[in-house]
């Protein structure tokens, strides 16, 4: 131990935290010094008992699929017997040239769009709003969290109801206006918008959370030297609050996109990919048209696609915007 | 903010938290309903409420049995999540062998990895491995996924106790076993609940997984039993919605009690990754 001691000396605590593991694909390691030492029989008894459960199911679950979901790719293979029927990149070639896969992608773009545009100012407007000392703001941070919590598959079926032709909202406008009856989930044009309305419904709570957190991270001092100072109020969310909030914004951008490339749950309740298949995203393409047809290698070649889009943007992002933070 | 300003911001929040809770606030209503009127008057009040709605669902088995399973797997989730995580995360923190930052690194990859993307030769390699329409066949890949987020939280929080703690207590001939079972897990308690509550929540609401392993009706969970439902009484929808309504209060409960630790967790866990 006298040893690990040496190697703690004689990193500043800094960088000690720079050097750790878990940061090492965002940035290159600066200067991590180590001192090793040997480890005594205890540790490594601790380390061979310990450490195995993790990688071996990490391993078996997780890393092995992934890299078997690019090898399946290539085959034309119905999961029965051994993957033999040998197709190079034709599941791909059907992928590009499949219509509801192309739709699926644009809107997975437009949820992104969407959750950029829409959702995250909301939340952080609101966030604004109640980080305050603003009567009920407790109740009000719990309501809006509160959808959060339900599953997906819960929050897609209450507003299947919801948006329903007969007994919806739209039910209420078009009886108003003495219309008939709008099958907002039905219609080609609108369906999707359902889907960014559940989105925003359920997902908003989150990323004002996580603005709240961020705001009660501030150091009111300065917003109060700046108040003295004679600034004006949107100045000083301008030039003092939006700055600092700067990492917790990246960070809620980061989760918005993740999550929106990966949406699945929602879809199956609410409109199950129709219309007409116009309200797929990539994993509910990967569903209906890999899995329930066990099309395992089509459907492994959509997993790879959308594994490449995560991946690309988890990285470009990290190093782009997240450097600093 | 005072005055006007802050009268129209109060004004527009409650008009907001309105909107949000309304769809679940309508779905509980409806649910007391007649089907003819929630056709007609779907808006408003029952006029006639239709209590048995809500107990022919609380006296039926499958209600109890959809809660149980999720119960059952979540309950193994976070039990596995935990120790296997936390005993990774310890050597991780307080191991250096050759090789450590590559394994690190490696797992650390599953915070990348889409779940969709394994999803279809997972369903071979459980198939293959027997637990097709088994617990284990959702819990162990749950636990594997959770694996990069449970040990990034504990590692860290375990280095941040003081290493004066373990010095003395390997200078006392404590070996590491100890250490960890009588030092690190104690003194681990806020970590070790947002680890679990992360994971619970995450089973609890899972739906991918259990669709694609399960077969058997009677192991479903609550969110593959509240569709199986839907698909059954399409036409009833007031049914359907008490159906939701029931489903979802166990975490509306739990929320509402634990409502600080679970925002605390939730939140936390995505902020430190």
């Amino acid at each position: 131990m006298a040893m690990d001691r040496v190697a703690l000396a004689s990193a500043p605590a800094g960088e000690r935290v720079d050097a750790s593991p878990e940061t090492a694909f965002a940035k290159a390691p600066a200067a991590y010094v180590e001192t090793r030492r040997r480890m005594s029989m205890n540790g490594w008894a601790t380390l061979l008992i310990f450490l195995p459960p993790a990688l071996l199911l990490f391993t078996i679950f997780v890393a092995l699929p992934m890299v078997e979901a690019g090898w399946y790719s290539f085959f034309n293979w119905n999961g029965f017997g051994r993957p033999e029927k040998f197709i190079g990149l034709k599941n791909y070639v059907w992928l590009s040239g499949n219509p509801a896969f192309t739709r699926a992608l644009i809107n997975n773009g437009l949820i992104i769009v969407a959750s950029l545009l829409v959702q995250l100012p909301l939340a952080l407007g609101v966030a604004l709003l109640i980080a305050g000392r603003m009567t009920g703001a407790v109740w009000f941070r719990m309501i809006f969290f509160l959808p959060y919590i339900l599953a997906d598959v819960a929050a897609g079926l209450i507003w299947r109801f919801m948006l329903d032709g007969q007994i919806g909202i739209p039910a209420i406008v078009t009886s108003l206006l003495g219309l008939q009856p709008f099958y907002l989930l039905g219609s080609t044009d609108w369906a999707f918008s359902a889907v960014l309305i559940v989105i925003l419904w359920k997902y908003f709570g989150f990323h004002m959370m996580l603005y709240i957190a961020g705001l009660q991270g501030i150091d009111r001092e300065m917003l109060e030297a700046a108040e003295m100072d004679g600034t004006q109020p949107y100045q000083r969310f301008w030039h003092i609050t939006l700055p600092l909030l700067g990492p917790m914004i990246r960070l809620s951008i980061f989760f918005s996109v993740v999550g929106a490339l990966q949406l699945f749950d929602i879809i199956v309740p609410l409109t199950g990919g129709g219309p007409f298949d116009t309200t797929h995203t990539m994993v509910s393409f990967l569903y209906y048209f890999g899995i329930t047809r066990m099309r395992v290698g089509f459907g492994s070649a959509v997993g790879v696609v959308l594994f490449v889009i995560c991946v690309t943007f988890a990285f470009g992002y990290r190093r782009l915007f997240m450097r600093d933070d | 903010m005072r005055g006007l300003p802050a009268i129209v911001a109060f004004a527009s929040l409650v008009v907001l938290a309105v909107a949000v809770l309304l769809p679940i606030g309508l779905t509980a209503l409806n649910g007391f309903k007649e089907l003819g009127e929630l056709q007609t008057h779907p808006f408003g009040l029952p006029r006639v409420w239709m209590w048995s709605n809500y107990r022919d669902i609380l006296t039926s088995l499958r209600y109890w049995q959809v809660l149980g399973n999720s119960l059952l797997i979540a309950a193994l989730t976070v039990f596995l999540t935990l120790a296997v995580s936390s005993m990774a995360a310890f050597t991780f923190a307080h191991l250096r062998f050759f090789g450590d930052r590559f394994l690190l690194s490696y797992i650390m990859l599953g915070l990348l990895f889409p779940v969709a993307t394994a999803i279809l030769p997972l369903f071979i390699k459980i198939r293959d491995l027997g637990l097709l329409d088994s617990y284990w066949g959702i819990v162990l890949p749950q636990v594997a996924f959770s694996l990069a987020m449970s040990i990034l939280l504990l590692r860290v929080a375990f280095k941040q106790l003081p290493t004066e703690l373990l010095d003395a207590a390997m200078m006392d001939g404590c070996g590491y076993f100890r250490y960890f079972f009588f030092i690190t897990l104690p003194l681990s308690g806020p970590v070790l609940s947002t680890v679990a509550i992360i994971s619970f929540v995450g089973s609890w609401n899972g739906y991918l997984l259990p669709l694609v392993v399960l077969n058997s009706e009677s192991r479903y969970p609550w969110t593959l039993g509240l569709m199986a439902y839907q698909g059954q009484y399409t036409t009833s929808w007031q049914l359907v919605l008490a159906f939701i309504t029931l489903t979802i209060l166990p975490a509306i409960l739990i929320f509402l009690l634990a409502q600080r630790y679970i925002v605390a967790g939730l939140t936390a866990g995505a902020v430190k990754a």
